[in-house]
């Protein structure tokens, strides 16, 4: 909760820095308080172990938040990667936008919703949550406001997204309806009980639960409601693009977990099962097919993501494995956001210096920048999957855990879908490596030495995960 | 612990080669493998007498939710490619000091890198550690055949890196699968290569699980018709990398398939063995033909290379000891014969500029030390008796007569072909008639008689005392044996 408060104080506060001359007091006052959230959720004590069980202690807003250890991890991870990912937009500072107070207070409104959807245990908390995130990220979509690509992007986004709000708060009005309560725990015991207890008002039921898939879907950008994920993540500036990413992605797939096992646990299942594994196929076909075919990196990153939600259903397919599905989340997660925030920070560089965001604007970054190649390189074969980076062991944790439930095909399928991403995400390392820089753009990219330090950060937690995973053994201690 | 430290050195050595510039680097990096040489030596005689069991061993819980321990360990099998390693890889470091590469402390480091690799690979003994060096080991080679390969480097390391991945993806879900199938009864599921041998399995499981598996290993050999990565990336690789690939990194998918598939699948090896051991034999003749066609050395060298090793794949199927005895003493010689071919082709191509056979000729008059160390390794790989080669290729085509003497005979033809085309290209490179070179060109200097002279004192010594070795893999190629015939 403290991170709550922290988070909508500073952002408040932050707006008020607009007022000042000089925007360079911005970003480190934005770091340090992303900093000290980060400290206290790892070190504070707000929580107990046990997951959503009976609210007993420490339950917040008549029991509709309540951080337990499940909150606190996936709290951790997205206020890391927004703390790893806002060094790179020093460029902004730089450029001294008028309304780069705005762009950060926003940042910190949607971690405030992000840290919702982990935390709930009262549905309206999730979709309050959900909204809090998702405007925030329609304003910074098109917050590059002389660029028609970020206006298109932003109008599409925002569309698109509120139809998907809107089929949302469809499912939980019905939801409401057939249960006749918003929490969470209540809701998941009344939906177990209803067919047999009242079998009238099953239908409204399952219909609120598709809604509610379809509407969740859209957020972690599933097939075959993806439409909106390439253009907007290429028209949207770089920094919000790694944002969109990665911390929403974390907490649609956090939020949405819990939603399964809370709620929609049981007996009802095998009801929305078979939905959830065809959305997972076809995310996984579209996102690592899609790629293939990219020219630009963005895109190419774009369409990565959409895989990588792919990957992250099959631990959502195989809940029944609990424990062992909400790690290997949590390990993927976090591996994932590392892997893109240094391919996106990496780009948002390059773009700075060069312009380009297709692959011929990374030729020759190995001779001119080898940090650069370096950081972009383990991020490519850790979104591959390949040892030694922290993405082995995060697929490997996601076909664990659906192994243990036996989808042996899927897994199967998954793999091949690898195998396919191993291409793509070898494009940028020989665009760097192995083909000279394109005339004019031999010059190095400037980096920061705060951006080299994250960099590094974010090779060395990358390797270090890859090299040693049992370190993250048990830190989410789930019941 | 000693393995351990067999495997963190390199890697240490190549973290330190960033603080060095220049020439330092090849000579840091130098030191740093002859070290990891006289480590292996050591970890040689400190080996008690019993070869069969795992020595020196380091069990770590490395995922312990999942069951997975980074478990490693050498017996003599593991020994003897250990030791192999260790003795290539200050070799090939020698050998490329002539060249000077862009970035060498980058190059140095990712050939020590690549090392590692490699020495995790022949001493795992957990599924998914030796998984996690298998891939490990393709990153290094990638960027050294990438970064400083010839001209038509990008697509060719695509090629290999995607086909290989590829292999490795369908072995990781075979492991998968029977890491699965060590808790069916109820235990713990665990990864380790003991558990594997434990296991019991359908022969209709084992058939589609050898098939998953054997893809990975297939691919790194080549087996005949999974080669096609194999010439051209072995012809535009840099010397070393190449030298790397055929050396030692071939002999991944041997090891891999002697230790991690025949005893664990044993069942499903004996279905599909008259297949491999078709298009084993098939291999030989199509190495050997095309070989015989190539007029470019390197690339004929790749050829000769597929040709032999499609008789190791051979003899190893044939699931007898002296096959398997014939396999393990011919990685060794295959080892040294192939990684002093390509320098010596490299030697020459510098020299001339061209490594076409037609524009040479007539070089043996003002290089007799050449001639000589040439002559020396190229018999060794025609497989001459007194030579390496002939220890280990004798006993391979015992085995492969074993199985099937109609077999034993065509594979036989391997020998006849490779002394065709190998006696015919020093024929037409080294004497005939004089070419615009023959007067000029220099003989061998110092740096490169280091490496020639251990090359050659090895094709003596496993030809003249192959009991050293075959007394140190015995034991373990023995027990595989009994696990295959559970």
């Amino acid at each position: 909760m403290l991170s709550i408060i922290l988070l909508s104080v500073s952002g408040l506060a932050n707006l008020f820095l607009g007022f000042l001359r000089s925007n360079r007091l911005i970003l480190p006052l934005v770091l340090l308080v992303l900093a000290a959230v980060l400290a206290i959720n790892i070190f504070d004590v707000d929580n107990s172990s046990a997951f959503v069980t009976e609210l007993a202690q420490r339950d917040y807003l008549r029991g509709m938040l309540y951080f337990d250890q499940y909150a606190r991890v996936f709290t951790g991870v997205i206020v890391l990667t927004a703390l790893l990912l806002l060094p790179f937009s020093q460029k902004y500072v730089q450029d001294d936008n008028p309304n780069l107070a705005e762009f950060y207070s926003l940042m910190l409104f949607s971690l405030v919703g992000a840290i919702m959807m982990v935390s709930y245990t009262n549905i309206l908390i999730l979709f309050l949550g959900i909204e809090t995130l998702s405007i925030a990220m329609y304003v910074l979509a098109g917050s590059d406001k002389s660029n028609l690509r970020s206006n298109e992007a932003a109008l599409k986004y925002f569309l698109m997204g509120s139809f998907a709000t809107g089929i949302l708060l469809f499912g939980v009005a019905l939801l409401y309806g057939a249960t006749g309560t918003f929490d969470l725990n209540q809701m998941g015991a009344a939906i177990r009980a209803l067919p047999t207890a009242d079998a009238s008002l099953a239908p409204m039921m399952y219909v609120g639960i598709l809604l509610m898939l379809i509407g969740i879907g859209f957020k972690i950008s599933a097939a075959p409601f993806h439409f909106w994920t390439p253009d907007v993540y290429e028209g949207a500036p770089t920094i919000f693009t790694g944002f969109m990413s990665t911390v929403v992605k974390t907490a649609g797939v956090a939020g949405f977990f819990k939603l399964l096992v809370v709620a929609f646990g049981g007996d009802t299942i095998p009801f929305w099962l078979p939905t959830l594994t065809t959305m997972l196929v076809l995310t996984l076909l579209i996102g690592n097919v899609g790629a293939v075919a990219q020219t630009s990196v963005k895109r190419m990153l774009a369409y990565s993501s959409i895989s990588h939600a792919g990957y992250l259903l099959l631990a959502l397919v195989a809940l029944r494995s609990g424990m062992l599905s909400a790690s290997a989340i949590f390990f993927y997660s976090l591996a994932y956001s590392l892997a893109t925030v240094a391919a996106f920070g990496v780009l948002q560089l390059v773009y700075n210096q060069r312009q380009r965001e297709d692959y011929e604007g990374l030729n020759g970054l190995a001779r001119t920048n080898p940090l650069l190649a370096l950081a972009m390189t383990i991020s490519m074969l850790s979104l591959a999957g390949i040892p030694l980076t922290a993405g082995f062991f995060g697929k490997f944790q996601l076909f664990n855990a659906a192994a243990q439930e036996g989808y042996i095909g899927l897994i199967v399928f998954a793999v091949v879908m690898s195998a396919i991403g191993i291409y793509y995400y070898l494009r940028p390392i020989m665009a760097m490596y192995m083909r000279p820089a394109v005339e004019g753009a031999e010059a190095p990219v400037p980096v920061t030495a705060l951006q080299s330090v994250v960099l590094v950060v974010l090779m060395g937690l990358t390797v270090l995960l890859g090299v040693l995973p049992g370190l993250l053994d048990g830190v989410l201690n789930v019941q | 612990m000693l393995t351990a430290l067999l495997l963190i050195w390199p890697v240490a050595a190549a973290l330190l080669l960033h603080f060095v510039r220049g020439g330092a680097a090849r000579a840091l990096a130098f030191g740093a493998s002859l070290v990891e040489l006289v480590l292996a030596i050591y970890a040689a005689f400190q080996f008690q007498t019993d070869y069969s069991q795992p020595h020196f061993e380091l069990d770590y819980a490395w995922l312990a939710s999942a069951g997975i321990h980074f478990h490693i360990g050498m017996d003599g099998l593991s020994l003897l490619l250990v030791l192999l390693t260790a003795f290539l890889v200050p070799l090939i470091l020698l050998a490329s000091f002539r060249h000077d590469y862009e970035n060498p402390s980058v190059f140095y480091a990712l050939v020590l890198f690549m090392q590692s690799g490699l020495i995790g690979v022949f001493v795992a003994l957990d599924a998914f550690v030796f998984y996690f060096f298998w891939e490990v080991a393709l990153i290094p080679i990638y960027f050294l055949a990438g970064v400083w390969g010839g001209e038509r480097r990008v697509q060719v390391t695509l090629k290999f890196f995607i086909y290989t991945v590829v292999g490795s993806l369908l072995m990781l879900a075979g492991f998968v699968y029977l890491y699965y199938m060590t808790g069916a009864s109820g235990a713990a599921r665990s990864s380790d290569l003991a558990a594997f041998y434990n296991l019991q399995l359908s022969a209709q499981e084992q058939s589609w699980l050898f098939l998953l598996i054997f893809a990975a290993f297939a691919i790194k050999m080549p087996l005949f018709p999974l080669h096609s990565w194999q010439p051209d990336t072995y012809e535009q690789a840099p010397a070393p990398a190449t030298m790397l690939l055929s050396g030692i990194m071939l002999k991944m998918g041997i090891y891999g398939t002697l230790r991690w598939l025949l005893p664990v699948v044993p069942l499903g090896a004996s279905r599909w063995v008259g297949i491999v051991m078709v298009l084993a034999v098939v291999g030989i003749i199509y190495g050997a033909l095309i070989a015989i066609r190539q007029r470019d050395m390197k690339r004929l060298i790749a050829f000769s290379s597929l040709s032999h090793v499609g008789l190791m794949i051979a003899g190893m199927f044939s699931l007898t000891a002296v096959g398997l005895q014939g396999t393990v003493i011919q990685m060794l010689a295959h080892g040294v014969n192939v990684v002093g071919m390509f320098f010596i082709a490299d030697i020459i191509e510098r020299r001339t500029g061209t490594r076409q056979i037609p524009e040479l000729g007539g070089l043996t008059r003002a290089t007799p030390l050449l001639s000589v160390t040439f002559l020396v390794i190229l018999l060794g790989t025609v497989a001459l008796p007194l030579t390496n080669g002939f220890v280990g290729e004798f006993l391979l085509l015992m085995g492969v007569y074993q199985f099937n003497p109609w077999l034993g005979a065509v594979a036989g033809l391997t020998i006849v072909f490779g002394a065709v085309y190998l006696l015919r290209m020093f024929q037409r490179v080294m004497l005939g008639p004089d070419s615009s070179f023959s007067a000029v060109i220099r003989d061998l200097t110092g740096a490169e008689l280091a490496v020639l002279v251990p090359l050659v004192l090895m094709v003596f010594w496993i030809g003249l005392f192959p009991g050293t070795f075959m007394h140190i893999s015995e034991p373990a190629v023995n027990k595989l044996l009994v696990l295959i015939n559970r």
